[in-house]
């Protein structure tokens, strides 16, 4: 508990539970679902489990229309993470090499959609689709996502920019490279790690959404609006711990790799080991 | 060749901001701002009441309808809930995030920041099935209530009609237990930059001047950490107010702003009340975000 | 390969305004093919600006430059024959010395068997043999240095020019960089230029150099003209230390109101009965302080009208007991008319 705790350099040991507390709160959830995708129960979710079977992750292989959203979820991130690439390294590299009036307004606009609950950008979205007539498909899916998945880009390069060591640029067109030299050879190698993380957050972001899916979806079905119609409605609940665990796995890989080339480019001030 | 192609360019370094940002703005404007700006349109369209179709002329009627006495209680409901998540997170978050900022070694301290971030980005929707587990009736947490003899006080907790329901899955007991663990990371992470920014020189100070650990804890820290608990505060109240998952998966038939919004558009088909109601949270986003541009929290984000 | 009468960099009335603060303003300018230039002056006189144009990073808001007889005015870096060693050096963190020097070489698609030859060549140049396989970030910073100076000496730039390149290393290092410097600029012949903020440094290197302040060029010559004759009081007093006398005293020293200086160690110090030679300046004083230095002492003395100058002897004879006491003596003050400059104002 807070009250606890003290000024001096060791931490008590109330802070020190309460911390492990909050940590344990955070992470534990996660592990009971890979627990649950052993169970033999069909109906119930009652624990202890009556027994252990491996028998789901057969099941769950063997279904089309989880293969299907999957499929669905791969592609839409796909392109998402493509166009939020081109979107937010462009926006990023104009904010980084000049400075022009609304450089603020910039920023403020691309943190927009991930700032606001995303129940807003799905029913503005929504009302868009609606007021234009546009009939639902992977491409109004797409659309919503690059919306929020270009700042996550746009975030990572623009540090990455601002890292990047001196008059590297100047240094290459010094020594003879054109432009697109110098893009090739010293400002790619520079931010491809960057790139990586964002392209990877994105990924990541895009391949589990649900809420402005919902609203731009139609009556299609990616691999969250799968889990969200079985939260609703249970009717299939060992796959879908399978399934739980597969998209927990799919995201936590790319995003700890992010974070962890994050971390290591900002120990060392931007210069690969 | 390329290299004329460069020079044509580089003698014309506006001409390529122009094309840096043409593409990304042009996105955003179009697709963000055309969006929102068509649902602040919708807010002012009616639904016709017999044909169930969309009048598209400017008129308040729907906004009257925002704030009827059925939606007045949905308001109050989402709020009164976001309220207590948000104290709820703020009392869970600040040992550990004082804990990262003042105690850590910076090798721990790397890890634990990263252990707070990962659920900020995993699977939202998976962390909400998890709690389903947890929660439900016949599930983990019932088991270990019933191993400790608690089982009568959970039934007496469930027994009243404003906060209890039929079990735990399916109560606002369980909506508060799961909006917290959602949006905790949001409330950490912010404190804890707060705390970081605190230097320890001013707790020594403080210990020097005589001050008891209590007395420095409430007189210095808590002070210096309280913009980072409103930053982290008004993440976790609006993402609770515009949340409709949670609700739709663990809620009773009682509604919440974001499920509201969900039913009206979907099975109700009145887009202009969704988007009437969707304001709310809109108006209260926007103007936090110009509060923190305006304190310089904008370049945290 | 000295050849004095061919111009490698012209600047004619050559400006560059960022909105209102004019950093270079109105320059002209002629610098000789094989010449160690330097561009001397504060920070923000304008100096670097000047090298930024040479190299074509930014472009002159009015004026022409010449890099041998070609207009460069609006030409980007990689079309001039020019290259440059950054004050940050600017190596490329990602690649190792081996190919940071070679940049320059693999952008011109030169044969790699070539490359290599000439990394080593340049290695061997600037003493850094072996460390090709290193990265940047496991050198030191003397060693970065020669680095960013072998990858832009490899490309035979026909100019070569150094932006403070000496600031961030410690006093040994520096002196040890600039005898060096020095003695590759002889040994390849490319015309240098240097820009920095050390007086010392530019005096040392310099075949001539250029005195900035404000965006304007005060003075350009050689170091012992610099020196010697500084043409203004702001060129005397950024170049070593300097008396200042002007109005009245001025007029009945020389005979003219114009601002004069002398350097501190051309005054000669002595008694009140001396009786120096005919064209020796001589004026009555009294010394108000006495600093010690070891090497030499130096003194400030008032003279008639309530001028302090500063007056620098070396301690050939005197030791600190007799320095020390000499506070409040009268003295004479004299020197050498040749050694009087005048500076205008």
């Amino acid at each position: 508990m807070p009250s606890k705790s003290s000024s001096t350099p060791k931490a008590s040991w109330g802070l020190k539970l309460a911390s492990l507390g909050t940590l344990l709160f955070l992470h534990v959830p996660i592990f009971i679902i890979f627990l649950y995708t052993l169970t033999p129960d069909e109906r119930t979710y009652t624990f202890p489990l009556p027994g252990i079977t491996f028998k789901w992750f057969g099941v769950a292989l063997q279904r089309a229309d989880l293969w299907r959203a999957l499929k669905l979820s791969l592609q839409v991130a796909a392109v998402a993470t493509f166009a939020a690439l081109v979107l937010g390294t462009l926006a990023a590299a104009a904010v980084y090499r000049s400075k022009f009036f609304g450089r603020e307004a910039i920023s403020f606009l691309l943190v927009l959609p991930i700032a606001l609950p995303g129940i807003v950008t799905g029913i503005a979205l929504r009302t868009a689709i609606g007021g234009l007539d546009i009939p639902f498909s992977y491409w109004t899916i797409v659309i919503g996502h690059a919306t929020f998945c270009v700042v996550v880009v746009y975030n990572n390069v623009l540090a990455r920019f601002r890292r990047m060591q001196g008059s590297q640029i100047e240094a290459s067109m010094d020594l003879g490279a054109n432009s697109f030299q110098t893009f090739r050879y010293v400002v790619f190698p520079n931010i491809a790690t960057a790139l990586l993380a964002g392209g990877m957050l994105a990924f990541a972001l895009s391949f589990d959404e649900v809420i402005v899916t919902t609203f731009t979806a139609g009556q299609q079905t990616t691999l969250p609006i799968w889990i969200f119609s079985q939260l609703t409605r249970p009717r299939d609940r060992p796959v879908t711990n399978v399934v739980a665990m597969f998209v927990m796995l799919i995201t936590f890989l790319p995003i700890v790799f992010a974070q962890k080339l994050s971390a290591a480019s900002s120990d060392t001030e931007g210069e690969p080991k | 060749m390329l290299n004329r192609i460069s020079t044509y360019f580089y003698q014309r370094p506006k001409l390529v901001l122009a094309l840096f940002l043409l593409p990304p703005m042009l996105y955003m404007a179009v697709v963000y701002l055309g969006s929102l700006f068509s649902l602040l349109i919708n807010s002012f369209y009616s639904i016709d009441d017999f044909t169930g179709l969309v009048i598209r002329e400017l008129t308040l009627k729907t906004y009257g309808q925002v704030f009827s006495p059925a939606n007045r209680e949905i308001f109050m409901r989402t709020a009164t809930m976001a309220a207590a998540v948000t104290v709820f997170d703020a009392l869970l978050a600040f040992p550990l995030a004082y804990y990262i900022a003042k105690f850590a070694s910076p090798r721990a301290k790397t890890w634990l920041i990263i252990a707070v971030t990962i659920p900020l980005w995993s699977s939202y929707l998976v962390r909400v099935y998890a709690w389903k587990l947890i929660l439900a009736k016949e599930g983990i947490l019932s088991w270990f209530i019933n191993l400790l003899r608690l089982d009568g006080a959970l039934e007496w907790l469930l027994s009243f009609p404003s906060i209890g329901g039929s079990s735990l899955a399916l109560s606002p007991i369980g909506m508060f237990i799961v909006f917290s663990y959602i949006w905790l990371p949001y409330m950490i992470i912010p404190i804890q930059t707060a705390l970081e920014r605190v230097p320890g020189s001013l707790l020594e100070a403080s210990s020097d001047l005589g001050a008891r650990p209590l007395q420095t804890f409430r007189t210095v820290i808590l002070p210096l950490a309280f913009p980072g608990v409103v930053a982290g505060s008004i993440f976790t109240f609006s993402l609770t107010l515009g949340d409709f998952i949670v609700p739709l998966s663990l809620g009773n038939s009682k509604f919440f702003i974001g499920q509201a919004v969900y039913s009206y558009q979907g099975t109700a088909g009145n887009i202009p009340l969704a988007a009437a109601m969707t304001m709310g949270p809109v108006v209260i986003m926007i103007v936090y975000l110009l509060v923190a541009r305006r304190l310089g929290a904008f370049d945290a984000l | 390969m000295n050849n004095s009468s061919v111009v490698a960099v012209r600047f004619d009335g050559v400006s560059r305004y960022f909105g209102e603060v004019r950093a270079v303003d109105q320059v002209d300018l002629k610098i000789q093919d094989g010449e160690f230039f330097s561009m001397l002056g504060p920070s923000g006189s304008g100096k670097t600006t000047c090298l930024r144009m040479i190299a074509g990073f930014d472009r002159p808001t009015a004026g022409r430059i010449h890099l041998y007889g070609q207009d460069v005015s609006g030409l980007p870096p990689y079309e001039r024959n020019v290259n440059t060693v950054f004050q940050d050096y600017a190596l490329f963190p990602h690649m190792n010395v081996g190919d940071n020097i070679a940049y320059g070489l693999m952008v011109k698609r030169v044969p790699k068997a070539e490359r290599m030859k000439r990394v080593e060549e340049m290695l061997e140049l600037v003493q850094l043999s072996g460390f090709a396989g290193r990265k940047p970030s496991q050198l030191s910073g003397g060693q970065r240095q020669r680095v960013a100076l072998a990858r832009a000496l490899i490309n035979h730039p026909k100019v070569l020019l150094l932006d403070e390149p000496l600031g961030a290393l410690d006093l040994k290092l520096r002196q040890q960089m600039q005898v060096e410097l020095k003695s590759i600029q002889k040994r390849v012949g490319i015309t240098f230029i240097f820009v920095t903020h050390d007086q010392e440094e530019a005096i040392t290197m310099s075949d001539r150099i250029a005195v900035f302040n404000q965006g304007r060029i005060e003075q350009i010559g050689s170091p012992a003209e610099i020196y010697e004759k500084p043409a203004s009081p702001f060129v005397a007093g950024f170049v070593g230390t300097s008396n200042l006398v002007g109005g009245e005293v001025a007029k009945r020293l020389t005979g003219s109101e114009q601002t004069f200086s002398v350097r501190p160690e051309k005054i000669h110090l002595g008694s009140a009965q001396d009786t120096p030679s005919p064209d020796m300046i001589v004026v009555d004083g009294v010394i108000r302080d006495v600093i010690y230095l070891g090497l030499y002492t130096r003194y400030l003395v008032e003279i008639e009208g309530g001028i302090d100058l500063v007056v620098v002897e070396q301690n050939l004879k005197t030791s600190s007991m007799e320095a020390l006491s000499a506070k409040g003596q009268k003295v004479k003050l004299s020197w050498h008319k040749d050694h009087v400059s005048r500076v205008g104002g």
